[in-house]
């Protein structure tokens, strides 16, 4: 076990975990930053995704011993107490059924717009490719990327 | 999480409609809130409570809680039940908050299952609403000395015809000191008075989904909770000969391990499959310590279970007579008098159901012997059973809280995996979180049966569809728990095979024996996937036959417009547990949703090369829908541009929640079609995570999806199944306009 301190949403927190342990775990079991989901501990599902120093990673396997001096964003963190446009572009279109993809879909989504202000149809599918939703709301993620896009 | 149960109190027992469902409740929720409005002709005694059922209370403040009986696994229940409640009571939604009911039978039916959340609950649900708000009317015409007819609630205020008017915060102590008006007087809003049923409503969560505070199974915290995984044996169900654990004891944070006995065959849809439990202090170390466990596995009785040479054994059944479950006229004759006989096999894998968040469940068996669990459930009273049941204490002292559900499509009906939890909860004496990772989601299923179908349809000399031969044969769900469930059952069988609608005079359909081997469960639309697969592809073969259009074709078939007698077709004859003569099966009704994709989807017109528009049409769950998939195919790829939906699931309460369960479903059928396949070798399931059972990602669904929803004033049915059905055969005849060959194995595999 080692100690380490992790700048998440702006705030640093202190934890005990071994090298190997998951951000995801770091964040969900000894933060209590449930936001992030679990999907297939493979970085095959996109569910747990989250910001490492802006760009999108699969928090199922970044481990915390490469995280120190990383800025890391959740989806608990991504709008600074407000909505996020894309979070406000996913309530317009009504994009969540069950919900449980949804931060990861959001992730992926904010990061994509933040590299590429204006994707093309080619470019969503290519950033959200990562990411499953078996309740199947993709064509509403899509409307909402480009509805997101305007709105920012 | 128990802050949810704090604020719940028992405000008293009152036998209000006590002739319905509703009414059967042991005593009554209501919630206490503080009073901060001014205006004293909106609220009133902050700690009065009116709680005229079950299902609502209003408080002295004006606030209208209603409780969401049913589990929201994404389909919107939990928004659209309150919701018709809301409607009638004149409520404002902004005024409404909504609790999730723990597992009681006072509720009446929770078993979030089968697509009949609203078809059951809407008739009472609106009565439930609509004597409340004739109450509260009452309370209003009795503090005015005047008549209940002058009186008119209106967005959580009663109005007096004079102008004057008090909110229902203020009415709701007076209101609860009234007797319960008799069922007579109780009136049902005009549909055109309606504010929020057939309107558009966002879900309730919303907001808390997008910030990622919406609390799922996953979520849920109890302090000191330890986390528990389990190795189970690769052969479901099959034991351990021996295990050692030291290595697995040595990872930092694992607190203890045994072993969870084996249940034996059948293994039944409740009991855990058990194996070596690993408890640690949280997931990763669970995880890792589980890893690290060495284990000798024991062989069960499916060790020789292997799905590729199984499926190939039914096939080979369904060439030979077997047990006729309908038949009208003389099958073989007409076969042997047809000019054209056309005949065809198809092949579906087992499918796994693999909602995005795993089974889960957090238990906290007390040393006072009783339990509280945690879980995202879709049946919480089997679950409240199952876990007293294991744990053998009575049921009083088991407590079922309910969690959003991170997807379900009938995995979370079983409870086997929130049993788990409670007994590990018992046996290592503190609260157990019980985790599922993907590998044990996939690998442990109750999985979708494997199926093979035997189709013969002959015409003859004036180009009249005259004989009609279908066999389906697959393992039951009852064979899970039951070792005398070795064939297909008629519930099964009414699911797209005996409905089969059209007019024909020579039918025979026929099912054998095939004993489950895995274990088998339901999954979103069951075996309707399996028939409307194998009549949805014939159907577009015998258009093709009789050189006519496919939809042409099917309007053919199904004659003249009537309301079909299966009852005196099959024994037994299942519509949904619903009464034929309450629920006809209406050709009419089919016809208009077919007739109204063909003219929305632009049927009929020019597409390039490498594209094809399929079409199909099925009723399940007692839903009519027509489906038109347009596809394009370039080198192997299949891409799906466009697809059409029409649907008459008569009144639409939440619309914009219908149209999202069939863009969902249509991405729900594209994975079964074009990639998702469990296979069993030697008792032992193969895939084990996303990158082996593959599933439906953006770039794969539909690009867009219109769904048409007929105006209907029919009793409304559910639409969390019936888009998958008709999807799957339209997107393989899609696939045969644009390529040319005929799809006859899920999932397919192009040439």
């Amino acid at each position: 076990m080692a100690s380490y301190t992790l700048k998440i949403n702006n705030q640093l927190h202190e934890v005990e975990a071994t090298p190997d342990m998951p951000l995801l775990w770091v964040l969900r079991d000894l933060l209590g930053l449930t936001g992030t989901k679990y999907g297939c501990g493979k970085a095959l599902c996109g569910t747990c995704t989250v910001h490492v120093d802006g760009l999108p990673m699969r928090s199922c396997i970044v481990t915390i011993d490469g995280l120190a001096d990383k800025s890391i964003t959740t989806i608990e963190g991504l709008g600074d107490n407000k909505l996020h446009p894309v979070q406000k572009a996913w309530m317009e279109e009504d994009v969540p059924q069950c919900g449980y993809c949804q931060s990861g879909q959001i992730m992926s989504a904010v990061a994509l717009l933040e590299s590429n202000p204006n994707p093309s149809d080619e470019d969503i599918d290519a950033a959200m490719a990562g990411n499953i939703c078996r309740c199947g709301t993709y064509v509403r993620i899509r409307r909402a990327i480009k509805k997101a896009a305007k709105l920012s | 999480m128990e802050k949810n149960n704090t604020s719940i109190y028992k405000p008293g027992r009152r036998d209000f409609l006590k002739n319905t469902a509703l009414g059967s409740g042991a005593f009554l929720l209501g919630i206490q809130m503080s009073c901060t409005d001014r205006n004293k002709f909106l609220t009133g005694n902050p700690d009065a409570t009116f709680a005229p059922n079950v299902y609502m209370s209003i408080s002295g403040t004006g606030e209208v809680t209603l409780i969401a009986h049913r589990s929201e696994m994404g389909t919107g229940i939990r928004t659209s039940l309150p919701l018709i409640m809301a409607d009638e009571l004149e409520a404002d939604w902004t005024k409404v908050k909504l609790e999730q009911a723990i597992g009681d039978a006072k509720y009446g039916d929770q078993n979030t299952d089968g697509s009949y959340s609203v078809r059951m609950f809407y008739p009472q649900l609106r009565k439930a609403g609509a004597t409340a708000r004739l109450m509260l009317e009452q309370a209003a015409a009795n503090e005015w000395g005047v008549d209940v007819s002058e009186c008119t609630a209106k967005n959580h205020q009663v109005h007096h015809t004079s102008g004057k008017s008090f909110g229902y915060g203020y009415l709701a102590e007076k209101a609860a000191a009234l007797p319960v008006p008799d069922e007579s007087q109780i009136k049902l809003k005009d549909p055109k008075d309606f504010k929020y049923i057939t309107k558009k409503t966002s879900i309730y969560d919303l907001e808390d989904i997008v910030t990622g505070k919406a609390g799922f199974g996953m979520d849920v915290e109890i302090p000191n909770a330890k986390v528990a995984v389990i190795r189970r044996n690769p052969e479901a169900g099959a034991g351990i000969k021996s295990y050692n654990a030291d290595a697995a004891l040595s990872v930092p944070g694992v607190q203890k391990i045994y072993q969870m006995d084996a249940p034996g065959f059948p293994m039944g849809y409740e009991r855990p499959l058990g194996g070596i439990v690993v408890i640690a202090d949280h997931s990763w170390a669970a995880i890792k310590g589980r890893d690290a466990l060495s284990i000798e596995w024991d062989r069960g009785a499916n060790h020789d279970y292997n799905s590729a040479d199984y499926i190939g054994d039914m096939s080979g059944l369904t060439k030979k007579n077997g047990s006729i479950k309908r038949e009208q006229g003389q099958i073989k004759k007409a076969l042997a008098g047809a000019t054209q006989v056309i005949e065809q096999d198809y092949r579906i894998p087992h499918f796994s159901h693999a909602p995005m968040e795993p089974p889960c469940a957090t238990a906290h068996f007390k040393e006072d012997g009783t339990c509280k669990i945690w879980a995202p459930v879709q049946d919480p009273q089997w679950t409240h059973r199952a876990v007293a049941g294991a744990l053998e204490i009575e049921p009083e002292k088991v407590t079922v809280n309910v969690t959003l559900l991170g997807g379900a499509f009938g995995r979370k009906s079983k409870p086997d995996f929130v049993v788990e939890a409670a007994l590990a909860s018992r046996e290592y004496g503190g609260p157990i979180k019980l985790l599922w990772t993907r590998e044990d989601d996939i690998q442990f299923d109750f999985y979708h049966f494997s199926c093979a179908q035997h189709m013969k349809v002959g015409i003859n000399a004036d180009n009249k569809v005259i004989a009609w031969l279908h066999r389906s044969i697959f393992p039951p769900i009852a064979g899970t728990a039951d070792p005398n469930g070795k064939q297909a059952s008629t519930f099964e069988l009414c699911m797209g095979m005996l409905d089969m609608p059209f007019d024909i005079e020579n039918v025979s359909c026929e099912t054998n024996e095939a004993p489950a081997k895995i274990r088998i469960g339901w999954l979103r639309s069951v075996a309707n996937i399996n028939h409307a697969f194998a009549v949805g592809c014939m159907i577009d073969q015998v258009a093709e036959a009789r050189n006519m259009d496919p939809v042409d074709n099917m309007l053919d078939l199904l004659g003249p417009d009537r309301n079909i007698d299966f009852g005196s077709m099959v024994d037994g004859f299942w519509n949904y547990n619903e009464p034929i003569e309450n629920f006809p099966w209406s050709t009419a009704r089919f016809k208009n949703v077919i007739n109204t994709v063909k003219e929305k989807s632009g049927w009929g017109k020019d597409l390039p090369q490498g594209r094809g528009i399929g079409f199909a049409a099925h009723r399940s769950f007692l839903t009519y829908v027509a489906c038109a998939v347009e596809v394009e195919v370039d080198e192997g790829e299949i891409k799906i541009p466009m697809v059409h939906f029409a649907v008459d699931c008569g009144v639409a309460v939440n619309p914009e929640r219908i149209k999202s369960q069939f863009e969902g479903g249509a991405a729900f059928g594209a994975s079964l079609v074009l990639m998702s396949k469990i296979t069993v070798e030697n008792g032992a399931v193969v895939q084990d995570n996303f990158d082996n059972y593959l599933v439906a990602r953006i770039q794969h669904a539909p690009y867009e999806t219109e769904v048409h929803i007929i105006d209907s004033q029919e009793k409304p049915t559910g639409v969390g199944e019936p888009p998958v059905p008709p999807f799957i055969p339209a997107l393989c005849n899609a696939i045969y306009q644009a390529t040319g060959q005929r799809i006859t194995e899920l999932p397919i595999k192009l040439a």
